[in-house]
Formats: C-alpha cells, sequence, structure tokens
C-alpha cells in the first residue's frame, strides 16, 4: 500500500516537470550545428557524384543556402531561447547566449570568407589549385595555373570546419571540446596546402600547421585525460565543481590545467605558442587566411572562455598570474615582430598575435564585463579581418598576389579607392575611434580595469600605440611613396569579393559609429550552464 | 599493482614523444611522436577510467582512436604531397617561409 502511494506520489510530483521539457526539445537548440554539419555531408556527396564542370557552382550554391538557413534558424531560435540556457545531445552541447552569440558571429564571418573562397575573378580560376595531386614545377603544373578548374572541395571543408567551431563553442565537456577541436582543424590543415600559385609555400604552409597543431591538440587531450583523472569527469560543471572544494591532489588539476590551456592558446595564435601564425597565414591561399584567422579566432576564444569561466573559475587566483604573463608576451611580439615585417600578410599575422593578447586581457577578467566585451571584440576583430585579407588578394602582379610591402608603395596613386579602404581598415586594426576596433579595444580595457588589471592595461596601450606604427608606416607608403615603374596591378573585383569587403567594411564603420545594438546582444547574458 | 605505475608510465610515454617531435627531423617520425602522445593519453585515460571506477574513461579512449586515425589520414596525405614535391621528408627542408 505504502509503496502505492509512494509511487503515485513520485508520478505526482514527476508530472509537471515533463511538459516543460516537452516545450523546449533539446534538438531545436542545435539546428545551426546539424544544418551546417548536414550540408557538410551533402556537399561530399555532390563532390562524388556530379560532373566536374557543375560542381563549383553547385556547391558554392549549397554552401550560401547553409549558412544562410543555419542563420535563420538562429534568429528564430534565440528570440524565444530560454534565459537560462539548455543542454543538448545529452547535456554535451551548452546553448546558452554567449554561444548563440559565438554561432551568430561565426556564421556572419564565414559567409565573408565563403564570399572570398567561392571567387574566381580576381585569380582567373578560383584561388584554390585545379588538381592538388599534380606536382609543383612540373609541365602539367603550369597548364593547371592557367586552367579555370578549381579543386572544390574546399567547401565542404570549410563547412565542417564551421561545424566543428561552432560545435567547439558550445562544447560542454572536455571531450567534445576535442572532438570539435580536431573536427575544425584538420580541414584547415588540408585547406592550407590548395593554393593554385607558389604551391611550395602553400604545402610548407600545411606541413608546418599539422604538425604543430596535432602537436598542440596532444597537449589538450594529456590536459583533459589529467583533469578527467582529477575530477572523475570531463563535464565543465564537474570539474568546477571539484576544484572549488576538494582534497584531491593539486598536481593533477593544476598539471591538467596547463596542458589544456596551452592546447587552447595555440590554436587561438596567442603569445608564445604563435610560432605557426606568420607562416601559415603567408603560405596559405588567401580566402583561407581570412577564414582561418576570423573565424578560429572566434573558435578558439570562445572555448578559452568557457573553460576559464565555466571550468576553471575557482581556481582563477592559480591561473591568473601565469595568463598575465601570457597576454603581456603576446602583446609584446606581436606589436614588436610586427614592425619588423616586409610581407603584407607576415604583418598582419603579427598584428593578430597583439590582438590576440588584447582579446586574452578581456578573458582573464572573470567577470560579466569581461565576457562581454571579448565577444564583442571578437565579433569587430572578425570582420576587419576579412575585409583586411579581401582587399590584399587584389593586389597583383604576374605571379600571383604581390604581398611584399615595397610592391605596395604608392599604390593610392594607381587605387585611391583600394588604399582607402585599406587605410580604414589598417586604422580600424590600430584602434582609432569611429572604427569598431576603438569600441572593441575600449571595452576590453574598461573590463580589465574595472577588474583590477590596471597594470596589464597600461601594457596594452603601450603595445596598441607600437603596433600602430607599423599601420601607419604602411599607409604612409601608400599614400607617399612613388609607385615602382612594374608595380602591382590593383585587380576589379568580381561580385563575390566585392560583397565580402563590403560587407567587412561596412560593420566596421557600423559597430564603429552605433555599437549600441552589438554591444547589448553580447552583454545579454552570461555562461548559464554551469 | 598499483594504478599509479600506469601513470607514470603514460607521462613517460608522452614525454618521451613530445621529445621526439621538438628533436626528430624526418616529418613522419616528427608524426609517429604525435602518435605516440596520443597513445600515451590513451593508457592515463583508461588507468583513469580504472581508478575512477567508471567506463567514462575507456570510452573516451575510442574516441581518441578515432579522432588519431582521422589525423593520420590528414597528415600522411599532407606529408606524401611536399614529399613528391621535394624529394624528402625532412622538417629542415621546409624553410621558403620564414622571418
Amino acid at each position: 500500500m505504502s509503496v502505492m502511494s509512494s509511487v503515485l506520489l513520485l508520478a505526482q510530483e514527476q508530472a509537471p516537470a515533463a511538459p516543460v521539457r516537452a516545450e523546449a526539445p533539446p534538438v531545436t537548440a542545435i539546428w545551426p550545428i546539424l544544418i551546417v554539419l548536414g550540408a557538410a555531408c551533402l556537399s561530399v556527396l555532390f563532390e562524388a557524384l556530379l560532373p566536374k564542370d557543375l560542381r563549383w557552382s553547385f556547391q558554392v550554391a549549397l554552401t550560401l543556402l547553409t549558412i544562410a538557413a543555419a542563420g535563420v534558424k538562429l534568429i528564430t531560435y534565440v528570440s524565444d531561447a530560454p534565459a537560462a540556457g539548455e543542454t543538448a545531445m545529452f547535456g554535451t552541447l551548452a546553448v546558452d547566449r554567449p554561444a548563440l552569440f559565438l554561432w551568430g558571429t561565426l556564421l556572419a564571418l564565414s559567409l565573408g570568407a565563403v564570399l572570398l573562397i567561392a571567387d574566381r575573378s580576381v585569380e582567373p580560376g578560383g584561388s584554390f589549385v585545379a588538381t592538388a595531386a599534380i606536382r609543383p614545377g612540373t609541365v602539367q603544373d603550369r597548364a593547371q595555373v592557367a586552367s579555370t578548374g578549381m579543386q572544390t572541395e574546399v567547401f565542404p571543408l570549410t563547412l565542417f570546419a564551421l561545424g566543428g567551431m561552432m560545435t567547439f563553442c558550445a562544447a560542454n565537456d572536455l571531450l567534445t571540446m576535442f572532438v570539435a577541436l580536431e573536427v575544425l582543424s584538420l580541414p584547415l590543415y588540408l585547406m592550407c596546402g590548395l593554393a593554385r600559385r607558389r604551391r611550395l609555400l602553400s604545402q610548407e604552409a600545411a606541413v608546418k600547421y599539422f604538425l604543430l597543431g596535432a602537436f598542440a591538440s596532444a597537449f589538450f587531450l594529456y590536459g583533459v585525460a589529467l583533469l578527467y583523472g582529477y575530477a572523475g569527469s570531463v563535464r565543465l560543471a564537474d570539474i568546477a565543481e571539484a576544484a572549488a572544494g576538494s582534497d584531491r591532489s593539486d598536481t593533477l588539476l593544476f598539471a591538467g590545467m596547463g596542458l589544456l590551456v596551452v592546447g587552447l592558446l595555440f590554436k587561438a595564435a596567442v603569445g608564445p605558442f604563435h610560432t605557426w601564425t606568420p607562416d601559415v597565414y603567408q603560405g596559405a591561399p588567401t580566402p583561407v587566411t581570412a577564414f582561418m584567422a576570423a573565424c578560429t579566432k572566434v573558435a578558439a576564444f570562445g572555448g578559452i572562455l568557457r573553460v576559464l569561466q565555466v571550468a576553471l573559475e575557482s581556481t582563477q587566483w592559480e591561473w591568473r598570474g601565469v595568463l598575465w604573463g601570457v597576454a603581456i608576451v603576446s602583446m609584446v611580439i606581436g606589436a614588436v615582430l610586427g614592425l619588423t615585417q616586409t610581407d603584407v600578410k607576415r604583418m598582419i599575422a603579427y598584428s593578430s598575435v597583439a590582438h590576440a593578447g588584447f582579446l586574452l586581457i578581456g578573458s582573464i577578467a572573470v567577470t560579466d564585463k569581461g565576457l562581454s566585451s571579448t565577444l564583442f571584440y571578437l565579433l569587430t576583430y572578425g570582420f576587419t579581418t576579412i575585409a583586411t585579407f579581401g582587399v590584399i588578394s587584389l593586389v597583383r602582379d604576374s605571379s600571383g598576389e604581390a604581398t611584399h610591402l615595397s610592391q605596395w608603395a604608392g599604390l593610392a596613386k594607381r587605387s585611391p579607392l583600394l588604399a582607402g579602404v585599406f587605410t580604414f581598415l589598417l586604422l580600424a586594426l590600430a584602434g582609432i575611434p569611429l572604427t569598431s576596433g576603438f569600441v572593441g579595444k575600449f571595452v576590453v580595457f574598461e573590463a580589465a580595469l574595472s577588474d583590477g588589471m590596471g597594470p596589464l592595461v597600461v601594457v596594452a596601450l603601450v603595445a596598441s600605440a607600437v603596433a600602430a606604427f607599423f599601420y601607419l608606416r604602411v599607409i604612409v607608403l601608400m599614400y607617399f611613396s612613388e609607385p615602382a615603374a612594374d608595380g602591382p596591378t590593383v585587380t576589379v573585383p568580381g561580385a563575390f569579393t566585392t560583397a565580402a569587403i563590403t560587407l567587412g567594411v561596412i560593420i566596421t564603420l557600423l559597430l564603429g559609429i552605433a555599437p549600441a545594438f552589438a554591444l547589448d546582444w553580447a552583454s545579454s547574458g552570461v555562461f548559464a550552464i554551469r | 599493482m598499483t594504478p599509479t605505475y600506469y601513470l607514470l608510465l603514460s607521462a613517460l610515454l608522452f614525454t618521451i614523444g613530445a621529445v621526439g617531435v621538438l628533436v626528430r627531423r624526418n616529418a613522419i617520425v616528427v608524426f609517429m611522436c604525435v602518435e605516440l602522445m596520443l597513445n600515451a593519453v590513451n593508457l592515463s585515460l583508461v588507468t583513469f577510467s580504472r581508478i575512477n571506477g567508471g567506463l567514462d574513461g575507456q570510452i573516451m579512449a575510442f574516441f581518441v582512436m578515432v579522432v588519431a586515425a582521422a589525423e593520420v589520414v590528414v597528415g600522411l596525405a599532407i606529408i606524401m604531397s611536399i614529399f613528391r614535391t621535394r624529394r624528402t621528408a625532412s622538417v629542415d627542408d621546409s624553410n621558403l617561409l620564414k622571418y
């Protein structure tokens, strides 16, 4: 009798809980990821089944439609998303406000990057090799430079990488994070090696990126294993709980934490773990560099933010000092080595290392403000970078892109418009008022100051002043030097590249003048799944 | 035998792998050292699984194996392409990108 009544009681207690679950079935939250990864699989089928001359148009249409569809799904979900966030896929994905913001940012940035990747007007046939298997330097290779085909596999690779990035910044446990890290990295390694011109450089970039990337993910994974040994679970919340109050071995915790963070910092190209960045940015095809520079940074910092703020929040006094140092090293390396560069793409790579330092300042301010300012900074930096690499791809000579700085001398006389746009973008990277870069730096430094990191902000200001010098050097070179006689020409871009650059420039300007909308969105919520 | 010995063994294997990545010159050997690091992690995952008394760690080791297999596919493809071009897989010879 008593058993019966207790069962009834239980049933009564459980009854109200059921409809809440039915109201928001877990899958609605992760539609954007499902769409992107599903379309990536479909895109692989296109490669296998479609005749060669149809592939490019089908792949471009599919990729753009996918990003649009995922964006629409995201927007419809955001409007009635629960403020407390929700988990999906048996608790392995946490869909909360920051994750939704990062997804939106990633989708918008990848739209720009895909437009650059798909462009076939700037370089006849596109910036990607027609047949990657042909050996560079042979007769066949010279023939393929003139041909108009391209390896359309780059589109499914882009979609897989994008799906991995979106999963990475929503991962609620470290195993999901590791798998997502590999899903985003492996396609990028391949994409780096697919340049149509200067294939030796491109292949070398792929090898370097791959070996160093695999090395770093092994560190990440060992960190995961040690934290699993420490906490008995890889769920971020469980690690935080175990670290908050327990008499377990601190060795496991600190060693695991250190290795994990090293793996993450490598992906984000921060500080002393940046050594791959300049080589890979220079060697990879420029559209891929744009995709990597913007989207990987967003995903990696999304992961760093979640790990630091959810799993490691209770141990912040242990890691904070170290990351202070890392942020300083990153800003100094980026600013000082950027000064000595003679190649535009390498220069932007070092600038991205400096920016990673600024982003890290926002990430180690473990406050709501630190989170929202870092998210906003990622948005602004991504769009500026996409447009910058779009512009870089337009300055060409007979051997391909003219990336050496001396070739950019006097470019304003050849093409005032391009020089004007590039000047604006460089000023945004430097953080001059009326550009998004200024607002981004301002909110990050403000968050850091209010969290008691005054000295770090002073270092950051000095570093951004030094970095501003090398951006200004390019501007001076473009406007006040005589153009070389056999200098590069500025290609008139087709619709795709024009659209990507315009998108980047407009958003850079818009976020510089009226940032309130994006700032509100960035600060609409914190990591709610703990 | 206490599980701690397995953890020490796994740390040792991981270190050998890491040192190998840093000192070896052949891209294939460097890559094998990375694989050694991943497998060292597998050993510690399984050991921790035993210590913690759950199956999570063993499941994770399967995930790591799958990821490592995918990494082999991508890695060997990239190393092959650079070997066919340069007739060498030495990481010292890939030196066009610098400064």
